[in-house]
């Protein structure tokens, strides 16, 4: 099984630089913004982007706000939370809006990988049935016709 | 009223603003200036509230009673006057009568028979008394033909007399007073009949004293007396002596009673002496004398000037009365102002503490978030490092387990720098009154893991009791934090430096039916008595100015009233000191006291 595609959206670069180089230490394929708006830039020329981990508090366009655009154009990219605990209620309400799941800051390493792992595991299935449903419909159409 | 003490909050709301802790002495004398004024303000208005209506009540009642009076007595004085002007007319003319039918029924050879005279008198006094003191028969050269009575006036000539001279022109008349030849004061009812050729007179002399009788019954009051004064203003009857010497001034009524047509007058004006007198006046034989009724204006109505005393003094009484309870009241009424206001500041000031507290809370939050990230980031870098000395070229160095044991310590302290500010941030959250379904017994331990690092400076220990599975509850978690944490902070502060143990146990309660039990123990050094009942209470604290806003517990009993539960204190001194609070779990019917109902019987 290959390495998910993740993207890292964060305001504080120190923090993405380093979580960057130790996710694809672990093999990930890593693509970095660092505000909402740059990382909606970023999805829509990365199609085949599986796992996005946001931070809920940037500057700008907030986490929920990103996680409710990304949700509405790519329904199908796994969103993972990333919060401080004074925004617990907005990593609810994002889990509410449609997240993966959530974790908080600072979070073990080895815990963010198995979660993306699990995140991209759900998304490849989805992927899959719905490669499937297809297929059965083209199937089913030609034998048909 | 309501405009002051509506000006007084604003007043107080606006001192209230600025810093009120250094409210200088200054600012309380002005304070005290101001009270003094509010006072004064009150008392005057309410006097004047109560008093313009009972004057105005008490004036208009005895100007009517005194008016009415006033008419009463005059109505009265006027009914008696009348009568004894009647009284004495029909005197005057019943004598007159007498002696006309004495003249007409008898020849004048018999009248002038002395003993005939003589008879007829004797037969009037016994009649009338001694009314009649003599008679006689005049011819008109003024010469008496014959006399009956006790004088000897036989054969007097009265040609001169001034009675004479006005009685042989009128078939009948009746003399003023006079002293005349006896030397005492009397008059004379004459009769004229002609016997042609000549006239004849039968003259009869009215005992002066029988007739003064008829006047002098007549008495009001204490002055209140009449009199008879002819035209010239004359005394016709025996007056008080000092009026005698005021003679002239009665001139006046003889004057008026000319120029009036009432049958009888009252007069109010002073006499000789000055003082004011009441007069009533009738007019006496056609017009000849003058019948007068005096009585001294305070005499006659007495009964007003008394009345007038006695509301004087009930109303000085009543009057005074108001004023002391009208201070009196307003005294109390201000001090209570007063000490309304001074809970209002001290609240004020509590409520800038808490903001205070709140303030700081916050400042606390974010500078808990703000850390947070930059530890993240150490921990993340020294996550990295380990990551690189996974790799071979690091593997022979000497102090490959040196860097990894420091490394690993940089991520535990990482992790506690985390726990730390994870804590912080979630009790500077400001408070949540959103209800939920709790879970008592976690909430509590969270609150118990956040006080352990607290109650470990102070050398306590805290042990808990669980009760397990313990129904849900419904309330704010957030406010029933605040209860627990309240309580614990209490118990540590109460044992001081000297440490000691809090015990915490939940319970489904055995007295209160569907409740569960809390119970936050403490062995330091218990409440005194005196303390205990107030220990809810609103700002009752026993910690030293600024340590303590006496506001904890009052907010626990607060919380849990809200909740719908109870709080109580138990405490022996030197023992120790136990708090209960009873919450109540959901009403029957819910699956969650279905569920508990059988663990509770077997408890």
């Amino acid at each position: 099984m290959s390495k998910p595609f993740v993207m890292l959206v964060d305001d504080e670069a120190e923090f993405i630089d380093t979580t960057t180089k130790r996710l694809e230490k672990r093999d990930l394929k890593v693509l970095t913004a660092y505000s909402g708006k740059d990382a909606l830039e970023k999805v829509s020329s990365n199609r085949n982007l599986e796992v996005m981990i946001l931070d809920v508090k940037m500057p700008g366009m907030d986490g929920l706000e990103v996680l409710q655009e990304m949700k509405k154009k790519y329904p199908l990219i796994e969103v993972i939370m990333l919060t401080g605990h004074a925004t617990i209620e907005s990593a609810i309400e994002g889990m509410k809006a449609g997240a993966f799941d959530y974790l908080m800051k600072p979070c073990e390493m080895d815990q963010l990988v198995e979660k993306v792992q699990e995140a991209a595991d759900k998304k490849r299935s989805q992927d899959e049935k719905i490669e499937k449903a297809r297929m059965e419909k083209v199937m089913a159409s030609r034998g048909l016709s | 009223m309501t405009e002051r003490t509506e000006h007084l909050k604003e007043d107080s709301a606006g001192q209230a603003a600025p810093p009120i802790r250094k409210m200088s002495s200054e600012g309380q004398q002005t304070g005290r200036a101001y009270y003094g004024q509010l006072r004064r303000n009150i008392i005057i208005t309410m006097i004047t509230v109560s008093f313009t209506p009972m004057l105005l009540v008490i004036a208009i009642l005895l100007f009517q009673f005194s008016t009415s009076y006033h008419e009463k007595t005059y109505a009265h004085l006027e009914e008696m006057v009348q009568k004894h002007k009647q009284n004495i007319d029909t005197f005057l003319s019943e004598k007159l009568a007498n002696i006309r039918f004495l003249v007409a029924s008898t020849n004048i050879e018999t009248l002038t028979d002395k003993s005939f005279l003589q008879a007829k008198l004797q037969q009037l006094q016994e009649e009338y008394g001694d009314v009649f003191v003599d008679m006689g028969v005049v011819d008109e050269t003024g010469k008496q033909l014959s006399y009956a009575g006790p004088y000897e006036l036989h054969n007097v000539r009265y040609l001169e007399a001034d009675w004479f001279k006005r009685a042989i022109n009128r078939d009948f008349f009746i003399s003023d007073v006079f002293m005349g030849l006896r030397g005492s004061p009397h008059f004379i009812i004459t009769v004229r009949r002609q016997y042609e050729p000549s006239v004849f007179i039968l003259r009869a002399t009215i005992d002066f004293r029988a007739f003064n009788t008829l006047v002098e019954n007549l008495r009001v009051g204490e002055t209140g007396h009449a009199f008879i004064l002819n035209k010239e203003g004359r005394f016709q009857t025996r007056p008080a002596v000092e009026e005698a010497r005021w003679q002239n001034s009665y001139d006046y009524f003889v004057d008026r009673m000319e120029d009036s047509k009432r049958s009888v007058e009252i007069i109010e004006r002073p006499d000789g002496s000055g003082a004011e007198h009441l007069y009533a006046i009738a007019e006496l034989k056609g017009g000849d004398w003058l019948l007068i009724f005096k009585q001294e204006t305070g005499d006659a109505f007495e009964d007003i000037s008394r009345v007038f005393r006695i509301s004087g003094i009930i109303f000085l009484l009543g009057g005074s009365g108001i004023v002391m309870t009208v201070i009196a009241l307003t005294r109390r009424m201000v001090r209570r102002i007063m000490k309304a206001d001074k809970e209002k500041e001290k609240l004020n000031q509590q409520m800038i503490e808490a903001g205070k507290l709140a303030s700081v809370g916050e400042l606390a939050a974010g500078i808990a978030h703000e850390i947070n990230n930059p530890v993240a980031i150490m921990v993340e870098e020294a996550g990295w490092i380990e990551d690189l000395l996974e790799e071979e070229e690091f593997a022979e160095s000497e102090n490959l387990s040196e860097f990894q044991r420091a490394l690993r310590q940089i991520g535990t302290q990482g992790r506690r720098c985390k726990e730390i500010t994870h804590k912080l941030l979630s009790f500077a959250r400001k408070t949540d009154t959103t209800v939920k379904d709790v879970q008592l017994n976690d909430l509590i331990r969270e609150i118990v893991d956040l006080s352990a690092q607290m109650a470990r400076y102070n050398k306590v220990t805290i042990t808990t009791e669980f009760q397990p599975d313990l129904p849900y509850v419904t309330l704010s978690p957030a406010e029933m934090q605040q209860v627990m944490l309240n309580l614990i902070n209490n118990a540590i502060d109460a044992m001081g430096n000297s440490g000691g143990t809090i015990h915490i146990a939940t319970k489904l309660s055995r007295l209160e039916k569907d409740h569960i039990v809390i119970t936050v123990e403490d062995n330091g050094p218990g409440i005194p008595e005196s303390n205990l009942s107030r220990i809810f209470d609103p700002f009752f604290t026993t910690k030293p100015v600024g340590k303590g806003t006496g506001l904890g517990l009052s907010i626990c009993y607060g919380i849990v009233q809200k909740n719908g539960g109870n709080i109580d204190v138990h405490s022996t001194v030197g023992k120790g000191t136990r708090f209960r609070v009873w919450i109540p779990f959901q009403k029957p019917g819910n699956p969650g006291k279905q569920k508990y109902k059988p663990t509770r019987s077997q408890t």
